[in-house]
C-alpha cells in the first residue's frame, strides 16, 4: 500500500519535473529570430499551430543532426505525444484543458522551428567549410 | 540483469560523469559548480573502488556489502551537499547563506538520527542498515528539497537557464528514483524493473552535461515561460 502511494506521489512529481522541463527547453529558444528562408520553407508566417509540429519534424530529419539538440528534440517529441494523448481524451470533456494543450503543442511546434532553423544555419556552415577546402 | 547489459550500463554512466567534469572544466565553470562536479568525481571513485572489492572479494562476501552501502550512503550525501550548492545559487543574492548552512546541517542530523532511531532495534547488522537507512531518507529529503528549490525557481523568477535545467534534471532524477525504489517493491518478481536503477543513474550526468555544454552562465530564459498555467 505504502509503495503504492510513493509511485503514485513520485510517478506525479515525475511528470510535473518532465512538463517543467520541456518548457526549460522551449523557453530557451523563444528569444531566437526564425530566418526568412524557413518561414517560407514551413508555410508558417508568424507563430506555428500546434498541428505544424508534425510537419516540421518531418522537414527536421531531412536536415544533418546537430548533435546538442537531438535529446531536447525527442523530449519534446515525447511531450508532444503526451500532449496529444490528453488532447484525445481528457480535453474532449474540459474546453479548459483543451485551450491549454493546444498552447503548449503549439509552443512544441515552433521550439521545432527553432531547431529547423538552426539545422538549416548548421548545414550552411558545413557546406562553407567544405567549399574552403 | 546479464552481465554484459550490466557493464555497458556501468560503463556509459562512469563515461557520462567524467563528461560533466571535463565539460565543465572546458566552460570553465568547474569551481562555479564545484560540488557538483565533486559529487561525479565521488561517484567514478565509489564505482572503481565497488568493482575492485567485488573482484578481490566476490559478490556474497562481507567486504562488498560494506563497500556497497557505504559507498552509496556517501554519493546520497554528496548529492545532498551538491542540492544544497544548488540553493546557494538560487538564493546567493537575498544573502541568507549562513541561515541556508545551518539549516542544511540541521537537517542532515534530523535525518541521520532518525536513520539511527529505525535501524537502533536490529543490532546485529547495525551498520549496514544504518547506511541503507540513511540513504533512503535521504533521497526522500532530497525529493522534497528538490520540489521546494524549484517552487523557490518560479517563486525568485530565476532566469538562468543553467540552473533552472540543473534543478529541473534533479527533480527528474529523484522522482524516477522514488518510482523505480516503489515499482522494485510492488513488482520485485519481474526482471526488467532491476534494469531501471542503473539506467536512471545514467540520466542525471547524461542531462547536466548536455546543459553544461549547450547554455553558457550569461544564458537565460524568460521564467513566465516555464509555468504551466499561463499567467
Amino acid at each position: 500500500m505504502m509503495a503504492a502511494l510513493i509511485l503514485v506521489v513520485s510517478l506525479i512529481t515525475l511528470m510535473m519535473f518532465f512538463v517543467s522541463y520541456c518548457r526549460s527547453l522551449m523557453a530557451s529558444c523563444a528569444d531566437h529570430t526564425v530566418s526568412h528562408e524557413v518561414r517560407d520553407v514551413t508555410g508558417i508566417a508568424a507563430s506555428a499551430r500546434s498541428t505544424d509540429f508534425a510537419r516540421v519534424r518531418q522537414l527536421l530529419h531531412l536536415c544533418p543532426e546537430r548533435p546538442d539538440d537531438r535529446s531536447g528534440l525527442q523530449a519534446v517529441e515525447l511531450y508532444y505525444g503526451i500532449l496529444g494523448l490528453l488532447e484525445n481524451t481528457v480535453a474532449r470533456l474540459l474546453p479548459s484543458v483543451h485551450f491549454w494543450t493546444e498552447q503548449e503543442r503549439a509552443g512544441c511546434a515552433n521550439f521545432a522551428v527553432v531547431l529547423l532553423d538552426r539545422r538549416i544555419a548548421f548545414s550552411r556552415e558545413i557546406l562553407a567549410q567544405q567549399d574552403e577546402f | 540483469m546479464s552481465g554484459s547489459v550490466a557493464s555497458f550500463i556501468w560503463y556509459l554512466g562512469t563515461a557520462l560523469e567524467l563528461a560533466f567534469v571535463v565539460c565543465s572544466i572546458a566552460r570553465k565553470s568547474f569551481v562555479r559548480y564545484l560540488f557538483l562536479n565533486v559529487y561525479f568525481l565521488l561517484t567514478v571513485s565509489s564505482s572503481l573502488a565497488r568493482q575492485f572489492t567485488l573482484s578481490r572479494f566476490g559478490l556474497e562476501s562481507v567486504e562488498y556489502r560494506y563497500a556497497y552501502f557505504y559507498t552509496d550512503a556517501l554519493l546520497t550525501l554528496a548529492l545532498y551537499v551538491a542540492l544544497i550548492s544548488l540553493y546557494a545559487h538560487v538564493f546567493g543574492e537575498l544573502r541568507f547563506g549562513k541561515y541556508l548552512r545551518l539549516i542544511a546541517v540541521l537537517l542532515l542530523l534530523g535525518t541521520a538520527l532518525f536513520s539511527y532511531a529505525v535501524v537502533a532495534q536490529s543490532a546485529d547488522r547495525l551498520s549496514t542498515d544504518f547506511a541503507y537507512e540513511l540513504s533512503q531518507n535521504l533521497y526522500f529529503v532530497g525529493l522534497v528539497l528538490t520540489y521546494i528549490l524549484w517552487g523557490a525557481v518560479l517563486k525568485l523568477r530565476e532566469t538562468r537557464t543553467r540552473l533552472v535545467q540543473f534543478v529541473l534534471s534533479l527533480g527528474l532524477y529523484f522522482s524516477a528514483y522514488a518510482a523505480s525504489y516503489a515499482l522494485l517493491n510492488l513488482a520485485s518478481g519481474y526482471s526488467a524493473v532491476y534494469i531501471i536503477g542503473p539506467v536512471l543513474g545514467c540520466f542525471l550526468p547524461l542531462s547536466w552535461t548536455i546543459t553544461m555544454w549547450r547554455h553558457s552562465e550569461e544564458t537565460r530564459l524568460v521564467p513566465a515561460q516555464l509555468v504551466a498555467v499561463p499567467r
